[in-house]
């Protein structure tokens, strides 16, 4: 479990992945958003390659557009220039295999938890009994079987965000995107359902994107973090963690822990800056 | 629970007190007959069956007017919410609707559908359908953003969002309009007919008045209130559910 004992070290500036393992690749990607008397550049250009597999995290000021880096990987919103690329094909609109899951509870208030979960596989038109099976997993993986028939406001905020997982996870997709999906949490459940996170991740065995403000939930989650400049938003750094495949919250405790999170702050710390003497936080 | 029950007691001592002030005569039978009084004359109004084209008229206005008001509300919402400098235009006149009383303009509807159903119904749905307008507009608003990126992350098409996010997202809200278009067409529609009609419970209520049938009036004014609180109890156990669910 504890990646210093195995000796990690503190990888800087990672290589770019091989191209033939590259599951989601954007190269000179750039997002510009048009205001009514000014142009807002936003994102990039942004270069960036995420191996199959990988638990990547994006941390970067507020206001940095990791959001719009999010939206875009999930085909919400489409770059200005450059390109983004999942499994080799071109993203125009939502990819098939891509599920994400948001920082705001979208879960829908009308529907309980299992038909919350069943939403998306319904939608698919996918046979019953395979939903009937998937959602069950899904339900008892996310610690939810004894809420299957609640409704979403007859549960606490962590809660309603497992269901939101859940619901992702059916679809079994096979590139996860989270954007700060425990923002709203107090930190003792964040640590927790980090653990589900990385529980998850194992038994998909999908690559997850995870966009977060908290360095402790980037240090302690990631194979490689991916440090963002304020906006216009591009990658300054990138650590690679080493952390063992099989980890846990528990790595919090470890000085290897310490040390990924001072280097993810020292580079944050002067862009942090930036914004607060631009009086923008 | 104990709430509910202060609450039936404090009606039913109410009931008892008017029933009392009746019986000692400090309200005279010419001003009110005692409630037990009026069960009696609605039991046998109802069993001549006197009244019964009248009740079936006013109910059958009501219905009409409810549903007329909360499709043409709805509709209307929906198109004044999709054209966003449209609706800043007239969202203030919307606000002020309540302002204006209705019923003065009694009198164009009179000459445009004559003495009858047709313009009471028009004034009703005129004094319901902004209420339907304004908590469509209210719903929609209030739908979170982050579903409909959700029916985006689904891939579905605008009319399957529409129809299995957006509208049950909003029908807490929606719901809120029905339940006052109700409230607005019973007005709406009992309200015209002592005025500019010829049948209806309104109506007969007026005419009672008038030929001093104490009887018969309390005894329609009672059946009114029954209704009400029913259609109330009915709509207010909808609403609750429908709240329930959107606490968060």
């Amino acid at each position: 479990m504890s990646a210093a004992a195995s000796g990690a070290k503190i990888v800087p500036l990672a290589p770019q992945v091989a191209a033939a393992e590259a599951h989601a690749r954007l190269r000179g990607v750039t997002r510009v958003f048009e205001l009514p008397k000014s142009t807002l550049h936003a994102l990039g250009p942004i270069d960036l390659d995420l191996a199959k597999g990988e638990f990547f995290s994006v941390v970067g000021p507020s206001g940095c557009g990791k959001s719009t880096l999010l939206d875009i990987l999930a085909g919400l919103s489409e770059p200005q220039a450059g390109t983004a690329e999942f499994e080799g094909k071109p993203i125009r609109g939502v990819p098939d295999g891509v599920g994400v899951v948001f920082q705001e509870d979208a879960s829908f208030p009308w529907l309980n938890v299992r038909d919350n979960v069943a939403f998306g596989l319904r939608r698919a038109g996918m046979d019953p009994a395979e939903i009937t099976r998937r959602v069950d997993y899904a339900v008892g993986f996310m610690g939810l079987k004894d809420f299957a028939g609640s409704y979403p406001a007859q549960l606490s905020g962590g809660m309603r965000q497992r269901v939101c997982i859940a619901r992702t996870l059916v679809l079994q997709p096979r590139l996860i995107l989270l954007d700060e999906p425990f923002g709203a949490l107090d930190q003792q459940t964040r640590l927790l359902m980090g653990d589900e996170l990385l529980r998850l991740w194992r038994e998909t065995s999908a690559t997850v994107l995870l966009i977060t403000h908290a360095l402790d939930e980037a240090a302690m989650l990631s194979d490689r973090v991916g440090v963002m400049s304020t906006r216009p938003g591009t990658f300054i750094d990138f650590v690679e963690t080493g952390w063992e495949r099989d980890r846990d919250s528990r790595v919090v405790s470890t000085p290897h822990f310490g040390d990924i999170t001072a280097r993810l702050w020292e580079k944050l710390r002067i862009e942090a800056l930036k914004i607060m003497s631009a009086g923008k936080a | 629970m104990s709430e509910k029950w202060l609450r039936v007691a404090v009606v039913t001592a109410m009931i008892l007190l008017v029933e009392a002030l009746c019986r000692i005569d400090v309200i005279p039978r010419m001003v009110m007959i005692a409630p037990s009084d009026m069960v009696v004359e609605l039991g046998k109004l109802l069993a001549s069956g006197q009244f019964s084209a009248d009740i079936q008229i006013t109910f059958t206005n009501i219905a009409i007017s409810t549903v007329l008001s909360v499709l043409l509300g709805f509709a209307a919402g929906v198109i004044i919410y999709s054209l966003p400098s449209l609706r800043d235009a007239i969202e203030p006149l919307l606000a002020s609707y309540y302002a204006v009383p209705t019923f003065v303009f009694y009198p164009i509807f009179i000459t445009l559908f004559g003495v009858g159903s047709a313009s009471i119904i028009a004034i009703a749905v005129l004094l319901a359908v902004v209420s339907m307008i304004t908590a469509t507009l209210n719903g929609l608003d209030r739908i979170p953003r982050v579903l409909r990126k959700t029916g985006q992350i689904y891939r579905m098409s605008r009319v399957k969002t529409a129809l299995l996010i957006e509208l049950p997202a909003a029908m807490p809200y929606l719901f809120t309009g029905v339940k006052l278009a109700v409230a607005y067409s019973f007005i709406g529609v009992i309200a015209s007919e002592f005025i500019l009609s010829g049948a209806g419970v309104g109506y007969a209520i007026a005419y009672a008045y008038n030929l001093f049938e104490n009887g018969h009036m309390y005894a329609l004014m009672l059946l009114v209130l029954i209704v009400v609180t029913v259609v109330n109890t009915l709509l207010n156990i909808v609403d609750r559910r429908l709240q329930a669910r959107r606490q968060r």
